[in-house]
């Protein structure tokens, strides 16, 4: 697969604040990939000096294979869906969309084909004509996802696109937008919070006071830094007292004790050693929460 | 080329349906000429028709005459502060900054050129839907108490509020691009509201003034588009006048209400006054263009 973005020592300041301070990564064709961080960590500029409205200090970045500064011959191969709606709130879904479709060359024809496609595969059609304002969080959202997607952007930008969203529309968002990458080779950038929604991604960024602190895929990510997790639900009483002996630390939540291991051969060679003390029990791989905890030493926002 | 228009088309469509929908700036931009017509309700007609009578004292002069020249006079006023108040008050290019709806218009292929003559075109029709209103409304009304308007005078009016609510549009979303909040535009609307009827004459008339004041709304542009109303308004009326009254009496009130103005003693012809009104609107342009350039740079900083 080709690299669709390429981004170069990228730097951006505010006064004193390095935003975004020398990050290097770049983005394959068709791939689901994933910028993790706290607020502020700096994945917002990274988007906005990848869509022209911000400048860069310094740096190389490149989509397409054209240099950013070409940034308006980019724009149509780009949709974005932004943290928070920024349609029209006293105009109709479907004229927000209709005054956004226009500024992308489509005719109306295209535009009223293209409409009635999403508006049926995202059960758009009963509140098309409603004011923005006055649709729900999840509505909103689907629109917002249709403006990105109306022009058929080769890549499309999702900033945090499932805040807010209960659980069957972001399954809704999430199917559909897969649905794209298989069938027009579309390549999604996701800033998140969410690990569930990060664990999905083909690669993973973690970015920390405008550095990258981690990359590879969440596979490579967990072996990593997240280790193994034994989780001991039957036990001799003798074991808690030889963990104790050996200094090996453990947490006990409702009867479960539960050990980390750095890997997985480390847990298995303590089962073999206490076969006869433990009963039942699992091997857990870690998850992206304890990755990104290892990395920055911050916990993300939980749903 | 193509697309630009049709980008241009529905940008404007936008703005001028989102203008109309809120009522509050509609209703904002309505303020000053329902300031001027409760003024001359209320005691700017008395006023004028007492100024009108003492200068022809001891003659007299119909009743038609005199509403008909008082009742131009107003709607001059009118015209001349709505083409202006009004487009500045009916922008929404700082409203799409607050709610960052600016940013989707940035991160699509639109050229930020048209999306600024989008703002300026809604802004325009907006104004002029306003406008050209308000001069029906005029129009009736003299036709009521007295009408002396020739096809060519209207014609200067439709013509003078085309120029001049361009021109004030230009200006306005000069200054609504380098602003990000509505406290400014509010700020400069009220400001507006409140001073440009006097700076333009339109309370007051400028010969009343004094000269220091002549001399410094000389340089404004929009003492030449009220002068300009005044003429179309109210020249029909004052030759009707000269039938009955002596040059010299016809002349003093034409002087007295900014009928005829100079500019250091030249007089100013219409030609002149229309020329001043087309140079105002290429400069105008020419500082959209320039303040589109300006912020493009200070965004992408």
């Amino acid at each position: 697969m080709d690299n669709i973005i390429e981004i170069r020592e990228l730097r951006k300041s505010f006064g004193d604040v390095k935003a975004v301070d020398g990050i290097s990564f770049s983005v394959r064709k068709g791939e689901l990939f994933a910028f993790l961080g706290v607020n502020g960590a700096g994945k917002s500029t990274t988007i906005s000096i990848l869509v022209g409205t911000l400048k860069k200090d310094s740096g190389e970045c490149y989509v397409e294979g054209r240099p950013i500064e070409e940034i308006d011959k980019l724009l149509p191969d780009i949709g974005i869906v932004f943290q928070s709606s920024v349609l029209d709130s006293r105009i109709s879904a479907r004229d927000n969309l209709l005054y956004r479709a226009m500024l992308y060359g489509m005719s109306r024809k295209e535009f009223e084909e293209g409409l009635s496609q999403f508006a049926k595969r995202l059960q758009l059609s009963d509140f098309l004509k409603r004011p923005v304002g006055k649709l729900s969080g999840g509505q909103r959202r689907k629109v917002d996802i249709v403006r990105a997607l109306l022009h058929h952007p080769k890549i499309l930008i999702l900033d945090e696109p499932t805040t807010g969203l209960d659980p069957m529309t972001r399954k809704m968002v999430w199917e559909f937008v897969e649905e794209l990458r298989e069938r027009e080779g579309l390549t999604v950038i996701l800033t998140t919070h969410y690990m569930e929604e990060a664990s999905q991604a083909d690669h993973v960024v973690i970015i920390d006071h405008g550095k990258i602190v981690a990359s590879g895929t969440p596979l490579e990510l967990k072996k990593e830094y997240a280790g193994d997790y034994l989780r001991i639900y039957r036990c001799e009483e003798s074991l808690q007292g030889y963990l104790k002996e050996e200094g090996i630390p453990f947490r006990k939540d409702n009867g479960t004790l539960t050990i980390l291991f750095e890997e997985t051969k480390a847990a298995k060679k303590f089962l073999v050693e206490n076969e006869k003390r433990i009963e039942d029990f699992e091997i857990v791989k870690g998850t992206m929460d304890d990755v990104f905890l290892a990395v920055t030493g911050k916990e993300l926002e939980r749903r | 080329m193509k697309q630009n228009f049709v980008s241009l088309f529905y940008l404007t469509r936008r703005n001028v349906k989102l203008y109309f929908l809120d009522r509050m700036t509609f209703f904002v931009s309505l303020i000053t000429p329902l300031i001027l017509l409760v003024l001359f309700a209320t005691f700017l007609k008395r006023t004028y028709e007492d100024t009108i009578l003492a200068t022809i004292a001891p003659m007299t002069m119909d009743r038609k005459l005199l509403d008909a020249f008082t009742g131009g006079w107003l709607f001059s006023s009118v015209l001349s502060t709505s083409c202006v108040t009004v487009s500045f008050c009916s922008g929404t290019m700082t409203l799409d900054k607050i709610n960052h709806v600016d940013v989707d218009f940035r991160v699509s292929p639109a050229k930020p050129i048209v999306i600024q003559i989008g703002y300026v075109l809604a802004n325009y029709l907006a104004t002029l839907c306003v406008c050209l209103v308000l001069l029906l409304i005029g129009l009736v009304y003299l036709a009521v108490v007295g009408f002396y308007l020739s096809a060519i005078d209207v014609l200067m009016v439709v013509a003078n509020v085309l120029l001049t609510s361009l021109f004030a549009t230009l200006i306005a979303n000069v200054l609504w691009t380098f602003s990000k909040s509505q406290g400014v535009v509010s700020g400069v609307c009220t400001l507006l509201s409140a001073l440009y009827g006097f700076l333009c004459g339109a309370y007051m008339p400028i010969d009343s003034m004094g000269e220091a004041f002549h001399v410094f709304t000389g340089f404004l542009p929009g003492t030449y588009s009220t002068v300009l109303f005044r003429k179309a308004f109210l020249e029909g009326t004052l030759s009707e006048m000269s039938v009955i009254l002596p040059g010299e009496a016809v002349s003093g009130i034409a002087g007295g209400f900014d009928v005829n103005y100079d500019f250091f003693g030249r007089d100013v012809s219409i030609a002149m006054l229309f020329l001043v009104g087309i140079l105002s609107v290429i400069v105008g342009f020419g500082l959209l263009v320039l303040a589109t350039f300006l912020k493009k740079k200070c965004l992408s900083d």
